[in-house]
């Protein structure tokens, strides 16, 4: 290609270079700056000129000083593939067929082809498929560079081109031939082309190549059909003996690809993988990735097994800890800190060789150990504090990412007295960490002020400074739910924390952060001694935001009217405002207000302001739904939504390190909902009216058993559905008719059983069983069930999983099932007890007080009542502060029949807990119920 | 859950890619169909990682949820992503042996301009390292063995002459320049 561009545009060349040269003379005092060599800038200038000229015959100087420009300002040499042109290199393609094959410019051809498609330029099935082709005719060429090249093509395109499979036979010939080099590339070609049906055509060449003994075949060979395990399985299976016999192979690649594809083979059986992982242990293998696959293979399996820490599979595990290679080590030392329930001394070692990590000069290492050292620290701070000292030099590592790792982990581990250098460290680089980081910093921080609550102002600060800075919505949220937090253990901490909110949302472009602040002044600013402080924040609001803020707003607006009476007059002068808002929710909301709080009715405020639905979003959609399709007379009865779910409010004890940004932000329908869709698909159960709660599944069978079964107790109004989710671990075994038969101990009466028709080798099935709940006595919730499986065993060829023809019956006995009062409760958060209490009134209403013999403190007597009567704890009263005798625990519920439930158990621990408990409900028998089960 | 451990697989590399010192991508290979899908994504992707590595030669980072290990040369960024659960030293041997190969086939001319210029050496390079997202090697004298691939030794003319003094020169201006920019940091 040279000598004919020197030949050709010689002349011309020679012209353009003087040229530029000239007109680099203006430039180069500015160029010298950037790029220290004017010399060199101009020649390279020169070189771009010269190649412009030669392929385009730019004439005009003015042209060409322009490219000169542009080229002298990227600062480095010209890209070949520049301006390149699908049209044109489809066009170029042609040469393809020409004879003799010229091997450089088709080479040149397929580079910028393939250059093509990977800058993302879109070629057309027609073209593609007509390059595609054209490029076939090259296997006729024996350039090996441009053969590969092929391969290369055929992989890129095997997508967009139509009838690759044309070039089967080329790839099989060159996958067999004499040349090794073509061996492996070409299979790894040819199984990118093949489907399942043709996949049997080649089997035999696959299965001959995975034993090849020339490393790179077998390699490919391996790593192909891994990737086709996940199209045909069935197939691949097959060749399972051949991968046998390649993982003891010499070549350490062939080694680690025989493992993982036998791995992938046999996932799904445990018995096969133990059995491969001992014959690996005991054999040891050369290659340090397949150590590390050996490592989570076993740490996989322990963790399934529940294997303690004295199995053998431990012990390879710590043994390797010992390895020469640090890959090993490292991924050794990582699968026992994630191990969980592991012991301060079983850490110790893998602690050790983290430690020795620390010091590297390879920052990816010490990153590494000290990212797997933070994970320790969250769960066994002590084990760490001997690498205090090396995570102390860290600090002001180079790479932010382990400073912060470093400094976030000390917080964890070090003392109090520490903390206010470490947060004045990092606040000097925390504007140059990634969001990841910063939320890393922030997660430590909200561990740290649960740690040292006396903290706090501190982190405060910190935090209402990072809450200024410019940052994501990960990070943003990160912090607000961090200070969110603080306010909540924190009492003393409220104001400062709500004011830093207010002043966040004045300038917060994240809708969600602005309404979720809002209701949270909502929530705690009428409880301030200053109210009237937060009215001016959140009217801003009403003023200057977007419809969803300013919803939020005027509710916030509404919960200051309705709990200070000297407020109200001035929240309703700003609700009448609020009704001239130009969106129609803003409108409606503030006319609602309006109306209830002119009301100034105590009652009302708790219902409508207070404390809002406790119905789950999706069930009302449906039952709305429902009844606009069948209008009655009766207006629609909310009573008869399924409730939603208490929210989880359990503090969250593990605090993922660095959270990850991809969690899909979507509603996902409650487990409730899922079941309550089930459900109504089965006709037998389509009477019982709308799913009222669904228990946590019970195991009734012992784990590592034959059969394994858990019950899900679903409670109607007057009706109780088992669930039962059987799976069968006989691998010779397909079970029929499957029932679970169930003998109530009370007045309970069974009245259906659905069958599970089909239960084959591990795969769960479900099976029913319909219990009417006794009319006649409203007080009997408990109740224990005696439960046996029933069913048709037909026996079957563990391999092919062809049954026998006959069957036989047989039984199972299942552990007792209980039913206690929980499963009639339904939890509900009421945000405000006491206006809740105030609203159920005194009607029904009783009181009893019992000692509690066998508690010693108060925590446990305030789980127990939680555990016993699944109510929720509302006012964060399930919380007993410290050094304290006595306590009062507030709970909610909704009994079965939509009955709202209020119990005030007050708790004096002398000897033993002592409780006093007041129960008051709409419905008088709800009352006796709890308080006979209690009793 | 950043806790949870990682499923045993050869699935290994995520993503590799190769981008100038304008952040330009001049080659990527994402091995993960749920990652980044779209070009848009991806670029999109190549960009931010490009924003927060390219100031500091750090070699490893967290960005999006996903760890990325990264090493500079002149002008040129090499790029080698996996997930956050990923052993980091493994994608560490994947890097050095994409540095390391493409040093060799380049003679140690690993710039925008040479790599350019031999293309289907550096696609074959990649070829040979990553199939699908598994190690295919991770020794690059294997590699090289198996690309069986060197820049050409261009014909003495004019031209390659002066490209060959240009380079010099610009290594030395590098050199030079690189020699500087610690001082300033510090």
């Amino acid at each position: 290609m040279n000598a004919t561009i020197a030949t050709s545009g010689g002349a011309a060349r020679r012209k353009t270079i003087s040229f530029s040269v000239v007109d680099d003379g203006s430039s180069v005092d500015v160029d010298d700056a950037s790029t220290g060599s004017g010399r060199s800038a101009r020649r390279r200038g020169s070189r771009l000129t010269a190649s412009v000229s030669r392929s385009r015959h730019f004439t005009a100087a003015t042209m060409i000083k322009k490219f000169d420009k542009k080229d002298e300002e990227s600062g480095s040499g010209s890209n070949p593939f520049q301006n390149l042109e699908k049209s044109a290199v489809l066009q170029e393609s042609r040469i393809f067929n020409e004879t003799p094959i010229n091997p450089r410019r088709c080479l040149h051809i397929l580079t910028k082809i393939i250059y093509l498609l990977n800058q993302g330029e879109h070629f057309g099935t027609t073209e593609a498929t007509e390059a595609f082709f054209a490029m076939t005719r090259l296997f006729q060429s024996n350039d090996q560079t441009l053969r590969r090249m092929c391969y290369l093509t055929i992989k890129e395109m095997a997508n967009i081109s139509e009838d690759v499979i044309i070039v089967t036979s080329s790839l099989t010939k060159d996958m067999t031939g004499k040349e090794d080099v073509y061996r492996g590339p070409a299979i790894r070609a040819l199984c990118r082309i093949t489907d399942t049906t043709m996949l049997q055509a080649i089997e035999r060449y696959m299965k001959q190549a995975i034993v090849d003994k020339v490393p790179s075949v077998s390699s490919s060979a391996l790593v192909s059909s891994l990737h086709m395990v996940k199209m045909s399985y069935d197939v691949v299976k097959r060749w399972v003996n051949e991968a046998q016999e390649a993982a003891s192979s010499d070549n350490i690649m062939v080694q680690y690809h025989a493992l993982g594809l036998l791995y992938h083979l046999r996932k799904n059986d445990r018995l096969a993988v133990t059995k491969m992982l001992n014959k690996f242990t005991k054999s040891g293998l050369k290659s340090p990735f397949a150590y590390c696959m050996l490592i989570r293979i076993a740490s996989k399996l322990l963790d399934e097994t529940e294997g303690g820490h004295d199995s053998p599979l431990f012990d390879f595990i710590e043994s390797c800890l010992r390895n020469k290679n640090e890959m090993v080590v490292y991924e050794a030392a990582s699968a026992i800190v994630h191990m969980p329930n592991c012991t301060a001394r079983e850490l110790a070692p893998a602690v050790s060789v983290l430690q020795l990590f620390c010091s590297s000069p390879k920052a990816a290492l010490r990153y590494a150990a000290v990212r797997t050292l933070n994970k320790v620290a969250m769960k066994h701070p002590s084990a760490v504090t001997a690498c205090n000292l090396d995570l102390e030099n860290l600090i002001t590592d180079s790479n932010r990412s382990i400073a912060t790792l470093a400094i976030t982990t000390l917080l964890k581990t070090g003392s109090e007295s520490s903390v206010d250098r470490l947060m004045k460290q990092i606040s000097s680089f925390v504007s140059e960490i990634s969001d990841e980081f910063k939320v890393v910093v922030v997660q430590a921080i909200s561990a740290l002020c649960q740690k040292y609550p006396r903290k706090h102002s501190v982190m405060m600060n910190f935090l209402s400074n990072m809450l200024r800075d410019d940052g994501g919505f990960e990070y943003k949220r990160a912090i607000v739910d961090c200070i969110i937090g603080i306010i909540e253990e924190n009492p003393e901490s409220k104001e400062t924390g709500l004011a830093h909110l207010c002043e966040f949302i004045e300038d917060c472009e994240h809708t969600v952060l602005a309404t979720k602040i809002l209701h949270l002044l909502g929530k705690e600013g009428p409880r301030t001694p200053q109210p009237s402080k937060y009215i001016r924040f959140i009217f801003n609001r009403v003023v200057l935001e977007s419809e969803a803020v300013r919803a939020a707003a005027v509710s916030a607006l509404a919960k200051f009217g309705a709990q200070n009476d000297d407020l109200l007059p001035s929240v309703l002068v700003l609700m009448q405002r609020c009704m001239m808002d130009s969106d129609d929710e803003v409108r409606d909301r503030a006319t609602f207000y309006m109306n209830v709080l002119q009301q100034k009715q105590k009652a009302l405020n708790a219902a409508y302001i207070f404390n809002g639905l406790s119905v789950s979003v999706p069930g009302l959609e449906k039952s709305l739904h429902q009844y606009t399709l069948e209008p009655s007379e009766r207006p629609f009865d909310l009573k008869s939504v399924p409730l939603a779910s208490a929210p989880i409010t359990e503090q969250k004890t593990e605090l993922a390190p660095v959270a990850s940004s991809k969690i899909p932000e979507k509603l996902a329908p409650s487990r409730q909902d899922i079941y309550q869709e089930q459900l109504a698909s089965i006709t037998e159960f389509q009477g019982l009216g709308p799913l009222f709660k669904s228990s946590e599944p019970v195991q009734l069978t012992e784990a590592e058993t034959e059969y394994v079964v858990r019950c899900i107790k679903h409670t109607f109004a007057g009706h109780m559905v088992f669930q039962f989710d059987c799976t069968n671990t006989l691998n010779d075994q397909l079970l029929q008719k499957v029932i679970v038969q169930m003998e109530p101990a009370e007045a309970y009466e069974v009245i259906n059983y659905i069958p599970a028709q089909n239960l084959p080798y591990s795969q769960p099935g479900s099976c029913y069983t319909l219990v009417r709940l006794p009319d006649d006595d409203p007080t009997a919730v408990s109740c224990t069930f005696s439960c046996t499986m029933k069913y048709l065993v037909r026996d079957c060829d563990p391999n092919s999983g062809e049954p026998d023809d006959d069957g036989y019956d047989d039984e199972y006995v299942l552990e007792d099932l209980e039913v206690t009062v929980a499963d009639h409760i339904q939890k509900v958060l009421k945000p405000n007890f006491g206006a809740a209490w105030e609203e159920v009134g005194d009607e029904f209403e009783r009181e009893e007080t019992f000692a509690l013999a066998s508690v010693r403190t108060l925590d446990e007597a305030v789980s127990n009542i939680i555990s016993f009567l699944g109510m929720q704890p509302c006012e964060r009263s399930d919380k007993v502060p410290e050094n304290k005798n006595s306590h009062v625990l507030f709970l909610a519920g909704v009994f079965r029949g939509c009955h709202d439930v209020l119990v005030r158990a007050r708790l004096a621990l002398a000897d033993s807990v002592t409780m006093q408990v007041t129960v008051r409900s709409t419905e008088e028998t709800v009352v006796d119920v709890i308080l006979a089960s209690v009793g | 859950m950043d806790s949870t451990s990682l499923e045993p697989s050869l699935y290994t590399v995520k993503a590799v890619f190769i981008l100038d010192n304008d952040g330009n991508r001049l080659l990527s290979k994402y091995y993960d169909p749920e990652l980044y899908p779209s070009m848009k994504e991806q670029k999109n992707f190549e960009r931010n990682v490009f924003n927060k590595t390219h100031k500091a030669d750090n070699e490893i980072s967290l960005l999006e949820g996903l760890t990325i290990v990264y090493k500079s040369s002149i002008d040129l960024f090499f790029y080698v992503v996996g997930s956050v659960q990923e052993n980091e030293l493994m994608l560490m041997s994947v890097l050095n042996c994409l540095f390391e190969s493409l040093s060799h086939i380049l003679r140690k001319n690993v710039e925008r301009k040479c790599l350019l210029d031999n293309m289907e050496g550096v696609f074959l390079v990649v070829d040979e390292i990553i199939d699908g997202g598994v190690i295919l090697e991770s020794d690059p004298q294997q590699v090289l063995q198996k690309v069986n691939y060197r820049a050409d030794e261009n014909p003495l003319s004019e031209q390659s002459v002066a490209q060959h003094i240009t380079e010099k020169l610009a290594l030395t201006s590098n050199v030079s320049h690189s020699m500087t920019t610690p001082s300033l940091h510090s």
